[in-house]
């Protein structure tokens, strides 16, 4: 008996230190949890989540049945998908760039500069964006110059795609290029010393040692943003869009924040189950697909 | 390479290794000199394109009213004025911002650093009762949350809304940070510990004197990194927050550049001799403002900004 009680006897000061954090984390971490009970009730304020009417289904029938949901929806798969064709891919070649490089001075230099932007919120970037985009901005200055007309690059609904694609790849190309790197310096040299005495060219070298050499990661990094497939960015886009551009630019993210406000909790709450239970499931899935794919080695758990 | 014969091996391996050295030459003097010139070329143009912007803004900013209104690069400034930061800094919602935003970034971190080390230490002991359960317990949050709606509710009737502490309390303990410093903790040797233990010392004293000290990179990364999260937050000031006195620098910056509201600096100008500003500058410099501590840093703390990309990536 004495030998079940003694473990926790000398855990207890370990426990007693985990107390203030372990409380924290249930109360605002677990405890909200519980809320995604709403997406089945009949929400009403005064009652609160446990008082409140079941409903069911009904819920997710309404939210579906939402025109400006479906939209929302529909943008974020869109981005989504854009920003891991683009935004995926730029980390990479910029790493595989970076490492051809003998200067070291020029090296460091470029990934000084590079990676700055990340360290900002949206909210600057987005000013900053505003700044360049805008009608006497450089960019329009630069059209001007070659005898185009000024384009509207936030206020048209193709040319805001671009500017969440390509800013979002100025904010964290730069960035996402270190774990690339990282994995990089872990690849023999002499496999490429042998290579090129083989008589591989850069390009060959490139492709069939400095890629697979990175394989694992980028497998990794892959599963993580497939987790985030729903997310498609509210802060870049909440600091960039506005209402003439809703039709493409309305996120899952930014539609729950607009419920908020307009105090529609029921079909916010809804909305935001629905992200949450989908990025879940597709979590899963990537992190299976992983583990088939490299035979259990490469994937979350 | 094999060697053919006991008395000429020298003389052949010598041959072959010049012809590949002779080849290997050859091959860098053209496709290689030309890609890595290419390269280069690309990657400062790259480089440049990425700084850019800041340079436009912050040139934008120190311009006089009439140069920021001819469109151009700017890459430098025609007509220098810092009227648009004496609009600024006059503005007390301004400072009331800075005040805040400081706030949060010092006492934010500080009590993460603290309340994550408290949790960390205990998971690094493998005599802790259940430990896989906790650690389970922990980063089991970081996969699911409950979402925007019912983390607002639960804000709301804890009383939270529009208290300074919902910019530190909600946000204290992070999976990822905990997951961080337990795994430098493992790293320490068990010895040092032991001896205490021994000794007489209580955990806590362990913690403090013993581990913590030893941990500064890992606590200068983690708080570095959550320190600029601070900085740079504004979501929660968004949703939380009601009052003007308890509002974030990034909020106010938010009204003034994305809202395109710079009536509000420029009221306090109203009166003041020389006003050679537009909406323009004053937006630009309200960014500059905002973005100076963190841009000022950055080159000497550079080590600890990028230490963090690899501290997520190390498996368990």
């Amino acid at each position: 008996m004495s030998g079940l009680i003694r473990p926790y006897r000398k855990s207890l000061p370990l426990l007693a230190m985990m107390v203030p954090g372990i409380c924290l984390l249930i109360l605002f971490q677990y405890f909200p949890m519980y809320g995604i009970l709403i997406a089945f009730k009949d929400f009403n304020m005064s009652q609160g989540i446990l008082r409140s009417p079941w409903s069911g289904w009904d819920n997710f029938v309404e939210l579906f049945g939402r025109r400006d949901f479906l939209h929302a929806l529909r943008n974020t798969v869109v981005i989504s998908c854009l920003q891991l064709t683009f935004g995926f891919v730029s980390p990479i070649i910029l790493a595989i760039l970076l490492n051809e490089v003998r200067v070291e001075f020029l090296k460091r230099g470029v990934q000084t500069l590079t990676y700055a932007p990340h360290f900002f919120s949206w909210v600057i970037l987005g000013g900053i964006v505003i700044f360049i985009l805008g009608t006497e901005g450089p960019v329009n200055f630069t059209l001007f110059l070659l005898g185009i007309s000024p384009i509207q690059f936030l206020t048209n609904d193709y040319w805001f795609l671009a500017v969440l694609i390509l800013s979002g790849i100025w904010q964290s190309a730069g960035f996402g290029s270190i774990i690339y790197l990282a994995a990089l310096t872990s690849i023999s040299p002499e496999l490429y010393e042998s290579a090129s005495l083989d008589g591989a060219s850069r390009f060959r070298r490139i492709w069939h040692i400095t890629l697979p050499g990175l394989r694992p990661t980028i497998i990794v990094l892959f599963i993580l943003s497939l987790g985030n497939f729903l997310s498609a960015g509210f802060d870049q886009v909440y600091n960039l869009y506005n209402p003439l551009v809703y039709d493409v630019g309305d996120i899952l993210d930014t539609y729950v924040l607009r419920r908020l406000t307009l105090m529609e909790y029921s079909m916010a709450a809804t909305a935001g189950f629905f992200k949450s239970f989908i990025g879940l499931i597709l979590i899963v899935i990537a992190n299976s697909l992983a583990n088939y794919l490299s035979d259990g080695e490469q994937g979350l758990w | 390479m094999e060697s053919r014969g006991s008395g000429n091996d020298y003389a052949i391996s010598w041959n072959e290794t010049t012809e590949a050295i002779v080849m290997n030459h050859f091959k860098r003097t053209w496709g290689d000199r030309l890609f890595d010139s290419g390269n280069a070329l690309f990657l400062i143009l790259l480089a440049f394109a990425a700084i850019y912007p800041f340079i436009y803004t912050f040139v934008l900013s120190i311009s006089s009213a009439s140069t920021a209104l001819e469109p151009g690069f700017k890459l430098w400034p025609k007509e220098i004025n810092f009227s648009a930061y004496e609009a600024v800094i006059r503005n007390p919602d301004i400072l009331t911002g800075f005040r805040n935003t400081l706030f949060r970034t010092v006492v934010g971190t500080i009590s993460v650093l603290l309340v994550c080390s408290m949790l960390a230490y205990p998971l690094s002991r493998p005599d802790l009762v259940h430990r896989k359960g906790w650690t389970l317990f922990i980063l089991l949050t970081m996969v699911f949350q409950g979402g925007m709606i019912p983390s607002y509710l639960l804000i709301r009737n804890l009383g939270l809304i529009d208290n300074l502490l919902v910019y530190i309390l909600p946000g204290l303990v992070t999976g990822f940070n905990v997951l961080i410093l337990k795994n430098f903790f493992q790293g320490v040797p068990s010895s040092i510990g032991e001896s205490a233990r021994i000794d007489g010392a209580s955990e806590w004293r362990i913690l403090f004197t013993i581990y913590l000290p030893l941990s500064k990179p890992v606590l200068a990364t983690v708080g570095l990194w959550t320190a600029v999260a601070q900085w740079n937050a504004w979501i929660d000031a968004l949703l939380y927050i009601n009052s003007d006195s308890k509002q974030v620098m990034q909020m106010f910056l938010q009204r003034i550049v994305i809202g395109n509201n710079t009536e509000m600096i420029e009221r306090n100008m109203v009166g003041a001799t020389i006003q050679d500003f537009t909406p323009e500058t004053i937006k630009a410099a309200t960014v500059i403002v905002t973005v100076l501590p963190i841009l000022v840093l950055y080159p000497f703390l550079q080590k600890y900004f990028l230490k963090g990309a690899f501290l997520g990536s190390v498996k368990e």
